[in-house]
C-alpha cells in the first residue's frame, strides 16, 4: 500500500467533524440517559430503595417480568423458525412474507394497542363471548401480553434472517450427508453458529417488551397495582409530580438498556473474532490445496 | 404456481418452520390488522372525510409528520456525519459512542421523554441555558422534534455504517489521481454510493418518528392545536369511547406511512435500473 497517497481529509476536517459527531451523540443520545441516574439517586438511596419497595412499583415490576416471560420465548420460538423457512429455502412469496413480519415495526404503538382493542373489546361478538364466559383479555393481563407480543414480534427474525443467509447451508448439508438427524443438525450445527445472534435478538426482544409503553398504555386501562408495568407506573409518578419517585423506576429500565448494550457489544466482538478464525482457517485451507479444486466446490454451494 | 412452493431442498423442516411462522404471524399481526380495516370500512367514505376534515385532526397530522420530516432532515446531516467519523476516523471512546447509537432502541420510551423533558424544561439543565435567548423547547413543537431525533438516530446511522465500510478505496483514489478535492470526491463518489442506503433508513426513521407515542407526549405539553400529535388524539377520542374516530386515524397513519415506504421502494428500484443501465 502506497502510504504517502492521501486518503483522508485535512486534520481539521477531522477534527471538526469528530467534534460535530462527539457533542451531537453526546447531547442528544447519552445525556438524557446520564440524567436518568442523576435524578434516581437525586433524593439518597435510602428514598431509591423505599420507591421501588412500595407495594404499587412492586406489582408493576412482577407484571413487566411476567410479560417479558411469556411474550419473549414465544417471539424467539417465532424467530428461529421463520429465519429457519426463510434464510434455508426459496419460495415463492419469500419477499411478501419478510414485508408481513416487519410490518410492526412501521405501525405506532398506539395503533398496535387498538388494533386488540378493537378486537377483544365488548362491541365485537368475541368481546362479549369472552365477557359472558368471563375471560378478561382488554384491561388486563391478556391483552398486556398480546400487545407487547406484537410490538416486539419481528426482533429476533430480523436478527437471525441476515446472519444466518450469510452462513449459508453448507455445514447443515454436511451434517445431513454424514447421517445426522434433524433436530441433532439443528442442536449441533445451526444454534451454534447463530447462538450470538439469537442472543442479541432475544435480548432486545426483552428490552424492548419490558419497556414498551404505548401499546400497553392503550390496552392496560391503567389500573393501578393490577395492570401497571413499570413504564406504566413511571408515567403515574411523573404525572403526580414525584419526578424523583419516576426517575427512580425509569433507571431500572435505563440499567436494562445498558446491559443490552453491553451484551450487543460482545455480541459483535465474538462474531468478529469467529469472522476473523474462519478467514484465517479458509486462508490456510486455500493455500495448501491447489487453486483449481476450490472451483467445484464453490459451485456446489446453493447461493 | 402455487404461492409458498418451495424449490427442491435436501434441508428438512420448511413445513414445520413454515407452518409455526404463518401461524403465529396470522394470530398476532394479520387476524388483528383485519380486524382494523374492518372497523375502518364501517363509517364509510363519508364518515371518514368527516373525521378527517377535523381542524385538530388536521394541525395533528401536520404537527405529526411536519415534526417527523424535520427531525429526519437533521438526523441525515448528524447521522453521516456521525456514520462518516465512526468508520473513517479513530479517536479515544470510539467503540463507547459506537455503542451509544445504539440507545434509542434498547431505552424505553417513556424514559427517553421524561428525561429528555426534565432536560429541555424552562429550569432543566439545557433549558436553562437556552431560556435567556428566548428559546423554548420543552412543552412546545420544537420538543417533539428533539424527541424524535432522539429515537430515530439510530435507523439512520445504522443504515450507512456498513455500506460506508464496504466502499471500495480504489475509486476514490482513481477520484484522487484524476485531481479531485475531497468535497467533490465526498459529492460526487461517495455520497451517491451511499445515498440508496441513507434513503432507506430515513424512510424507516420517518416512519417510526410518525407513529412515535411514549416518548412524545411527555415533552410536547400536548396542547390541541399546538402541539398535539395524532398517536395521542387516537388515546383521546379512545377514552370517549370514540372507536370509530380513533381506527380511522389509526388507518389513515398507516396508510401515510405505507405510501412513505412505497415510494421509496419505487425510487430505489428505479434507481437501481438507471444504474443497471449504465
Amino acid at each position: 500500500m502506497n502510504q504517502s497517497f492521501r486518503r483522508t481529509e485535512k486534520s481539521w476536517v477531522r477534527r471538526s467533524l469528530t467534534g460535530i459527531a462527539l457533542v451531537f451523540v453526546l447531547l442528544f443520545i447519552a445525556l438524557p440517559m446520564f440524567l436518568v441516574f442523576g435524578e434516581a439517586f437525586s433524593k439518597g438511596w435510602a428514598f431509591y430503595r423505599d420507591t421501588l419497595s412500595q407495594s404499587d412499583a412492586v406489582s408493576a415490576i412482577g407484571l413487566t417480568l411476567l410479560t417479558a416471560a411469556i411474550a419473549v420465548p414465544l417471539n424467539v420460538l417465532f424467530g428461529v423458525a421463520a429465519a429457519w423457512a426463510i434464510a434455508r429455502f426459496n419460495f415463492r412469496g419469500k419477499s411478501f412474507l419478510i414485508t408481513l413480519i416487519d410490518l410492526p415495526f412501521s405501525v405506532s404503538p398506539v395503533v398496535a394497542g387498538l388494533m386488540y382493542l378493537l378486537l377483544f373489546g365488548n362491541q365485537t361478538a368475541l368481546g362479549v363471548w369472552l365477557d359472558n364466559h368471563d375471560l378478561k383479555i382488554i384491561f388486563a393481563v391478556p391483552g398486556i401480553v398480546l400487545a407487547t407480543t406484537f410490538v416486539t414480534f419481528p426482533f429476533v427474525a430480523r436478527e437471525l434472517i441476515p446472519l444466518m443467509q450469510s452462513q449459508g447451508a453448507d455445514e447443515e448439508h454436511a451434517a445431513l450427508v454424514l447421517g445426522a438427524g434433524s433436530l441433532q443438525t439443528f442442536w449441533h450445527v445451526t444454534l451454534p453458529n447463530i447462538k450470538w445472534g439469537l442472543l442479541y435478538g432475544v435480548i432486545l426482544t426483552n428490552a424492548r417488551a419490558m419497556g414498551e409503553f404505548g401499546a400497553v398504555s392503550v390496552i392496560s386501562g391503567h389500573i393501578r397495582g393490577v395492570t401497571n408495568t413499570i413504564p406504566l407506573h413511571v408515567e403515574i409518578l411523573y404525572n403526580e409530580f414525584n419526578i424523583a419517585g419516576a426517575f427512580v423506576c425509569a433507571s431500572i429500565l435505563a440499567l436494562l438498556a445498558i446491559v443490552t448494550l453491553v451484551i450487543k457489544s460482545f455480541v459483535e466482538w465474538q462474531q468478529h473474532r469467529s469472522h476473523q478464525q474462519s478467514l484465517r482457517r479458509s486462508g490456510i485451507a486455500a493455500q495448501s490445496l491447489p487453486s483449481d479444486s476450490t472451483g467445484p466446490v464453490t459451485a456446489l454451494n446453493p447461493l | 404456481m402455487t404461492l409458498l412452493q418451495k424449490q427442491y431442498s435436501v434441508l428438512p423442516g420448511f413445513g414445520l418452520t413454515l407452518g409455526i411462522t404463518l401461524f403465529w404471524l396470522s394470530l398476532v399481526v394479520l387476524i388483528p390488522f383485519a380486524v382494523l380495516f374492518g372497523w375502518a370500512s364501517q363509517p364509510g367514505i363519508d364518515g371518514f372525510i368527516k373525521t378527517i376534515g377535523h381542524e385538530r385532526v388536521i394541525h395533528s397530522l401536520y404537527i405529526t409528520f411536519g415534526s417527523s420530516l424535520l427531525a429526519v432532515l437533521i438526523n441525515v446531516v448528524f447521522g453521516v456525519i456521525t456514520a462518516w467519523v465512526l468508520v473513517r476516523y479513530s479517536f479515544p471512546g470510539k467503540k463507547i459512542v459506537d455503542a451509544f447509537i445504539d440507545l434509542p432502541f434498547a431505552l424505553p420510551t417513556a424514559v427517553a421523554g421524561i428525561a429528555l423533558t426534565t432536560l429541555y424544561a424552562p429550569n432543566g439543565l439545557l433549558g436553562s441555558l437556552l431560556m435567556p435567548l428566548g428559546i423554548k423547547i420543552a412543552y412546545t413543537p420544537a420538543g417533539i422534534v428533539i424527541a424524535l431525533i432522539f429515537i430515530s438516530l439510530p435507523f439512520i446511522v445504522r443504515t450507512i455504517q456498513p455500506v460506508l465500510e464496504d466502499l471500495e478505496p480504489e475509486l476514490e483514489d482513481a477520484a484522487t489521481c484524476l485531481g479531485a478535492s475531497r468535497w467533490q470526491i465526498f459529492s460526487r463518489v461517495i455520497f451517491p454510493a451511499i445515498a440508496p442506503a441513507l434513503l432507506t433508513g430515513a424512510a424507516m426513521a420517518f416512519a417510526r418518528a410518525a407513529g412515535e407515542y411514549g416518548s412524545v407526549i411527555f415533552i410536547a405539553g400536548n396542547i390541541p392545536m399546538v402541539s398535539e400529535i395524532t398517536p395521542l388524539l387516537i388515546t383521546a377520542k379512545l377514552e370517549q369511547s370514540d372507536y370509530e374516530g380513533a381506527t380511522v386515524l389509526a388507518v389513515l397513519m398507516l396508510l401515510i406511512s405505507f405510501l412513505v415506504l412505497l415510494l421509496i421502494n419505487l425510487i430505489q428500484r428505479w434507481n437501481n435500473k438507471r444504474n443497471g443501465m449504465n
